[in-house]
């Protein structure tokens, strides 16, 4: 018997020894040096125990079965060849365990990803339970990492190499039904029966008997999978989709590819020590570094809700929007999809609700469609939405935001007809990009209950929300915000009260040095092409029709009229404007677009900013204006103290407009050139081309100092 | 004050769907989709916590098969808790008036203290059956074991066999339609051609007027079609503003097209919709703070033999429910009759006038009834309840009448008064 205190305990009934995994301490289980030599020990003796005929096990934890491995374990690793060692000895574990002469059958309910998968696979059976919280997938690609304990040689041979690098490359996590489709797992069952199934598994094994289990995929997939000629074109596909999204900026999808290649090639052994090799190389790069951090960033955040001893937030089960336009209906729609409350959508006429309704309904519709959703939880969540003309309904709302025209006096008015409406313990959201939330709080009544929460557009799909307190907000309304940004599914980021807030005031200068740069006779295709190699998932000119040209102008504005001479806008975004070429949502910007696709740059737009391409600054000169216009504003602002810490400042940039993550976030790319270097570029590019460029406080006083953004 | 035995029961709201003809704008809704859009808008309107209802009642005329009991589905919405009662009911064309009795039995006893009642009908969403013999020889199939005695089963149906067979709206007792019967009493009663038609006209020149002013949408929630292509509906769609007595006396009569007299016209049209309305003890609407629109005093049921005149039992319904009320009809400031045909209203009002009763057409129907408005079967009682609750309300009107002619000679009458 195991000592008492250890995480694996075990029991022996009807010759089946019963194992629990349940890390003492943790809230999930994870697989770290000690919980590994744990196994050795008790494997070790499950074999000699004569009395065990077979194995069952569980986690003792009711949420999760293993949640991965332990990844503080990997920020500790110096040298790619301390790494490689690691990844052998996890993949030494799991061989033993693969060829245990008892055979052993798991019982999978919650999340069993990573190296938790791993050892899944290693074992002989698998049954997970059909529950919403069985998650199975190998997310290391996501750190920059790839399986390293014979995650890339065994998945590939249980489902194909097709099915297996489709997980493996994108780092996916797919629900128990879809694991059971795939192969992955062996049976599904009702968590109820999730034990006596596994037990009654382990005691078939006992007597000899062993799973079939037929190649899935029908005639593609023999055609694909089974024979070499198939597999070198699923090989050749799969390298050249990663490229396409990773521009040669991420190296894990392609060292997992390899890996699985290698092994499929020649054999376990040799793919399993390809493996390590290449996940010794893998951990100890920037990339995975980078990666690692902001997933630490993100870990800590979804703790923090911003405000000092935050108070409780209050549950809100009642959500009013007002505003039923592209981003009021998006805000609906997510409500109801991701946090399942019930919301209220107002506008002045009935069409207009009818719009949003139309809109947001959209939302619940996808993850349906995607059958991320039953249609009859899909039948709950579309009943939560509704709307209407009057502000009839928002008496029980706990929380109401506000998506209007983005105009002060609007904003004000909306805020005292809310208040008129509603009970005086709701919070009053505004989702203003730019306009200080004390300036609208100023209009009400009860200013203490009024904050920012600035979302992003499609709402359904960016994972930020900026979450903006004034200085009379209440710290209760501050933590209701952060949890209910949560509960949408997003990263919620507390930013200071102040024109542009984080996102916004970052962002301008780089949108207006595009403008610049086209002015300058920059071809739009170029721009966009180089930024995205750089690592933005689009483009400045791109994320311009997608935002809106008349919003950026909006934007600019409001940011110019408030910091002054360095967000003067470009000249010629106007010009699109007045002609109505607002973007995507108008069908033309600088780019066409048909039928909701993308199309090529509409050449007649550099008329209409007053310009023609003639090749411009070089490429260089090109990414080195946007990118250290953005990191000098994001100094200055960090500065004034606009975000928290850098931490903040990163995983916002990250997930409000894509900043490249494998740099880390702005003020880590900073604190990688170093603060002199930049200042030395900015002031030379100040003296070329005008005062927008000059070094602020922030980096002069960190090039004096040898100062940084994180220690 | 209340008469009989238990607890004052209050009339706090009400509200329902446009009234729409079926297969128009409503087409695509199933009933349940109503009957929950409608309670949800209810809770809306009053900013009433889900959670402080305790039962959920509706009507229904033609139930789906696969939602027969929409009531519960409608006590399933989010917005309510999960351990919510509900049950459905039938009393033809006064499934909803009865559903309000019922909701006011369960208060009056102290068995609960809010209750939602209300109906729905889509008659774009009926139930189409099988024939006898196809159903008869599915079953057998089913149940057959191997493949040839499957088949064997099969090839006994003729092509006769795969009709399928929609309801129709006969009695099952006699056999006579609703038009028939409809038909039968203005000979009987001896009801002119021309005063049904003035009728009809009267019902839409009503509703039409109580929708310009807007009396009636104030209880009508707006339809947001599924799809954008389709305008929000705000309003019942039967409601004629441009007929005139000249374009209705051209019409043919339908159900007796040699010597009849009833037309298309001054029939209560095919219709789509639904009503819930919210009842509470008076002393529970007084703790959550809502104002009632009035209260029930009394109601009562009577039934005559389907084969004589099928939609004249208000005539005993009315003076029962008004000796329980201890009401006199001159009491009465405003009435509520349902009109399923302008042959019926008139034989009401004939049979009402025979007892010795003066006709005040002034405070009849004064916003049109369902002639012009429609009349979803499971559903018009919630929206009589409705329209005389707040009519009563805006002309604070002490005692007000409502009474329903029902399928199977049945009909259903009730009292409400203001204080």
């Amino acid at each position: 018997m195991p000592p008492p205190g250890s995480a694996l305990t075990w029991e022996l009934i009807d010759g089946i020894a019963l194992v629990t995994l349940d890390l003492k301490g943790e809230p999930v289980n994870k697989i770290s040096r000690a919980v590994k030599d744990e196994f050795l020990v008790t494997f070790a003796g499950l074999e000699r125990d004569a009395a065990v005929q077979a194995v069952a096990l569980f986690s003792g934890k009711p949420e999760n079965f293993i949640a991965g491995a332990d990844i503080e374990e990997f920020v500790k690793l110096t040298t790619a060849a301390e790494a490689e060692r690691l990844s052998a000895d996890g993949q030494e574990l799991l061989e033993r365990v693969a060829r245990l002469p008892k055979p052993i059958a798991v019982g999978i309910h919650g999340a069993c990803l990573g190296g938790g998968l791993e050892f899944a696979l290693a074992c002989h059976y698998r049954v997970a339970s059909d529950h919403p919280k069985t998650q199975l997938g190998l997310p290391e690609v996501q750190l920059g990492l790839l399986p390293g304990a014979g995650g890339c040689q065994r998945l590939p041979r249980l489902i194909g190499a097709r099915a297996a690098l489709d997980i493996i490359l994108a780092g996916k996590t797919e629900p128990a039904q879809k694991a059971f489709r795939l192969g992955i797992v062996d049976e599904l069952v009702h968590p109820a029966t999730l034990r006596d199934v596994t037990i009654a598994a382990a005691k078939r094994m006992a007597t000899g008997w062993r799973p079939r289990r037929r190649r899935r995929g029908g005639f593609v997939g023999w055609l694909l999978d089974a024979n070499p000629l198939g597999r070198s074109l699923v090989f050749r596909t799969a390298r050249k989709q990663v490229l396409n999204q990773t521009k040669g900026n991420y190296p894990a999808p392609l060292a997992a590819l390899e890996a699985v290649q290698y092994g499929l090639r020649r054999g376990m052994a040799a793919g399993l020590k390809r493996e390590a090799q290449l996940f010794g190389q893998l951990a100890v790069t920037d990339v995975s570094r980078k990666l690692v951090q902001i997933f630490f960033a993100t870990t800590q955040l979804k703790k923090d809700f911003g405000v000092a001893n935050a108070p409780a937030p209050v549950e809100v089960r009642r959500l009013g929007v007002v505003g039923a336009g592209f981003m009021g209906s998006g805000i609906a729609g997510t409500a109801v999809s991701q946090a399942g409350v019930d919301a209220r959508l107002k506008d002045a006429d009935l069409p207009r609700v009818h719009k949003g309704l139309v809109a947001a309904r959209e939302i619940p519709d996808e993850r349906l469609k995607r059958r991320r959703i039953t249609k009859y939880e899909h039948a709950r969540l579309v009943a939560l939405l509704s709307g209407g003309d009057s502000y009839a309904g928002f008496g029980r709302a706990d929380l109401v935001i506000e998506a209007v025209f983005e105009d002060l006096a609007v904003k004000q008015q909306v805020l005292r007809e809310v208040e008129a409406a509603t009970h005086d313990r709701v919070v009053f959201a505004s989702n203003t990009s730019t306009i200080p939330i004390a300036q609208i709080a100023a209009a009400g009544r009860r200013p203490q209950q009024v904050i920012g929460m600035h979302f992003f557009s499609p709402v359904a799909r960016m994972p930020l929300v900026e979450v903006i307190p004034s200085e009379h907000t209440a710290p209760w309304v501050t933590s209701t915000a952060v949890a209910f940004g949560r509960r949408m599914g997003k990263t919620a980021v507390v930013v200071k009260d102040s024109p542009g807030f984080w996102i916004n005031r970052i962002l301008t200068p780089y949108m207006n040095e595009a403008g610049h740069l086209l002015q300058e006779g920059v071809a739009i295709e170029e721009m966009d092409h180089l930024m995205v190699q750089f690592g933005f998932p689009v483009g400045p000119i791109t994320l311009l029709d997608e935002v809106g040209l008349d919003v950026g102008e909006k934007v600019v504005g409001v940011m110019h009229g408030a910091f002054g001479e360095r967000f003067a806008p470009p000249p010629g975004f106007a010009g699109m404007v007045k002609a109505g070429r607002f973007g995507r949502k108008a069908g033309k910007g600088f780019y066409t677009y048909s039928g909701g696709k993308k199309g090529d740059v509409d050449p007649t737009v550099y008329q209409l900013i007053g310009t023609q391409p003639n090749g411009g600054p070089r490429a260089a000169e090109i990414i080195q204006r946007l990118v250290l216009v953005m990191l000098n504003e994001a100094a200055r602002a960090v500065g004034e103290g606009i975000v928290r810490s850098p931490r903040d400042g990163d995983v916002a940039a990250i997930f409000g407009f894509g900043f490249p993550p494998f740099r880390g976030g702005p003020l880590r790319h900073a604190d990688d050139l170093g603060a002199a270097r930049l200042v030395g570029e900015l002031e030379r590019l100040a003296e070329r081309l005008g005062s927008r460029f000059a070094p602020s406080e922030t980096l002069l006083e960190q090039a004096r100092q040898g100062g940084k953004f994180y220690p | 004050m209340p008469v009989g035995n238990g607890r004052r029961v209050a009339v706090v709201a009400g509200c329902r769907t446009p009234f729409c003809k079926s297969g128009t704008a409503l087409k695509d809704a199933r009933a349940v989709d109503l009957a929950r859009y409608v309670t949800r808008e209810l809770l809306e309107r009053t900013s009433l916590d889900g959670a402080d209802v305790d039962e959920v009642v509706f009507g229904q005329v033609v139930p789906s098969a696969l939602v027969p009991n929409v009531a519960r589905e409608v006590s399933l919405l989010p917005q309510f808790p999960k351990e919510i009662p509900a049950y459905s009911l039938n009393r033809a064309c006064a499934s909803a008036g009865q559903a309000v009795s019922s909701a006011h039995d369960q208060i009056a006893l102290g068995n609960a203290d809010v209750v939602i009642a209300g109906g729905v009908e889509s008659l774009s969403d009926i139930p189409i059956l099988a024939s006898r013999r196809l159903a008869d020889t599915l079953v057998e199939a089913s149940k057959a074991k191997s493949l040839g005695a499957r088949l064997r089963t099969f090839s006994r149906l003729r092509i006769r066999d795969l009709m399928p067979v929609s309801p129709a709206i006969a009695e099952p007792s006699t056999g006579e339609t609703m038009g028939q019967s409809a038909e039968k009493m203005a000979k009987e009663n001896h009801i002119p051609r021309e005063a049904q038609d003035r009728w009809a006209l009267r019902s839409h020149q009503l509703a039409a007027q109580g929708t310009a002013d807007g009396r009636l949408t104030q209880e009508i929630v707006p339809w947001f079609p599924a799809k954008l292509n389709a305008p929000v509906v705000t309003q019942d769609n039967g409601i004629r503003t441009d007929t005139s007595l000249e374009q209705m006396s051209k019409l043919k009569p339908v159900f007796d097209r040699k010597y009849g007299t009833v037309t298309a016209a001054s029939s209560s049209p095919l219709t789509d919709g639904a009503s819930a309305v919210l009842l509470m003890s008076d002393d529970a609407a007084r703790a959550h703070g809502y104002p009632p629109l009035a209260y029930i005093r009394a109601y009562a049921v009577a039934a005559v033999d389907p084969g004589w005149q099928l939609l004249q039992a208000p005539i005993f319904a009315v003076p029962k429910v008004l000796e329980r009320a201890g009401v006199q009809w001159k009491d009465l400031g405003l009435i509520e009759i349902h009109e399923a045909f302008a042959a019926q209203v008139l034989s009401n009002l004939k049979g009402f006038a025979e007892k010795g009763w003066e006709i005040n057409e002034d405070i009849i129907n004064v916003m049109g009834g369902s002639i012009a408005i429609g009349h979803p079967f499971g559903a018009t009682g919630g929206r009589i309840v409705t329209t005389l609750a707040n009519e009563m309300s805006r002309r604070d009107v002490q005692f007000g009448l409502l009474s329903i002619c029902a399928q199977g000679g049945m009909g259903f009458a009730m009292v409400l008064e203001r204080r």
